[in-house]
């Protein structure tokens, strides 16, 4: 059995505690990638981060891309969207493709 | 000439060709691999695409909903009004194989059964645009756990796929030609070192026929008789 935890700043996350979902308002930076790594090893196999926070801990979130859980997936918060949820995918495409063949240069 | 040094001999050889037959069945197989493993992943990710748009979408709306819900009402009551959660979402992993690619498969269950037993509050107190605010997530949770699935998916394939596209290469334009290579020179040294036997063979019967007949002897004689 395994729970779901969304990690970013309070404003952007609390509407998802009413869902059920397991929130925890973190800053940018160690605090959230020490966070990031907590969830990780205590049964959250989906864990939403909002993309500011999601920048700043890329390296550690890196850590789980080869791993089939926890899956890391970043989604738009209130404020301090960078796009980095789709130029994710645009890279998966890019690392298995080797050139961008969906997005087309868009965003 | 053969980058690295081998050994002209027959068991060389053997090892060598048997070798290159594996090489090939190898490279034939891991490029089917890698053909299935993209059309399966181009599928899955124009769905992680469409699905992305989707539930970006629906937060930004979502957010606003909760703005407009903390517009109307005081933080202090926001916060008092979701603190207490109702519901809890659990998930179930399974995992799918896609062409030796373990994808993770999630099932989500709700802690009540009625999946919309989501207000963690009474309507007196709250105003109705949080109640729009939270229905707008809870309509998107499915969207948001099927996207971590796919997305995961999309994650593991690509990486599986540059591996698998590294390997084919590494056989199909190193590996392979270099056995080739090294098969060819092996038979080309082996042809000349017969070829060379038997020509050294051909002159010593030559020299030994010459021994017991005296053929040059009897031909210059006759030229001068």
């Amino acid at each position: 059995m395994y729970k779901i935890a969304v990690l970013g700043d309070r404003d952007s996350i609390y509407g998802f505690a009413a869902l059920g979902l397991d929130i925890y308002p973190v800053a940018k930076g160690a605090e959230a990638a020490s966070e990031l790594h907590h969830l990780a090893e205590n049964g959250y196999a989906v864990i939403y981060v909002t993309e500011s926070v999601a920048d700043s801990i890329a390296q550690d979130i890196a850590q789980y891309a080869d791993r089939p859980f926890p899956a890391v997936i970043p989604i738009p918060g209130v404020s301090g969207n960078t796009g980095s949820g789709m130029a994710n995918v645009k890279k998966f495409v890019e690392q298995a493709v080797g050139s961008d063949i969906i997005f087309n240069g868009e965003s | 000439m053969a980058a690295t040094h081998v050994n002209p001999t027959r068991m060389e050889l053997t090892r060598l060709k048997k070798k290159l037959v594996t090489a090939l069945r190898g490279h034939k197989l891991l490029k089917d691999k890698r053909d299935e493993l993209m059309r399966q992943f181009l599928i899955l990710v124009r769905e992680n695409k469409s699905l992305r748009e989707k539930v970006e979408a629906g937060i930004r709306s979502a957010d606003q909903n909760f703005v407009l819900a903390r517009a109307a009402m005081p933080d202090e009551e926001v916060n008092v009004a979701l603190m207490a959660p109702k519901q809890e979402v659990y998930l179930e992993m399974d995992e799918r194989n896609v062409m030796s690619v373990e994808v993770p498969v999630f099932h989500y269950k709700t802690r009540t059964p009625d999946a919309d037993d989501i207000y963690s509050y009474g309507f007196a107190f709250t105003s109705g645009d949080l109640d729009a605010a939270v229905k707008s997530l809870a309509d998107l949770l499915p969207d948001m756990l099927k996207l971590a699935e796919v997305e995961k998916s999309c994650q593991l394939m690509s990486m599986e796929i540059e591996k698998t596209r590294r390997r084919v290469n590494a056989l199909e334009h190193v590996m392979i030609p270099e056995l080739q290579e090294n098969i060819r020179y092996i038979t080309m040294k082996l042809d000349e070192n017969e070829r060379s036997t038997q020509i050294r063979l051909m002159k010593v019967k030559d020299m030994m026929l010459e021994e017991a007949h005296h053929y040059k002897k009897k031909q210059n004689e006759a030229f001068a008789g």
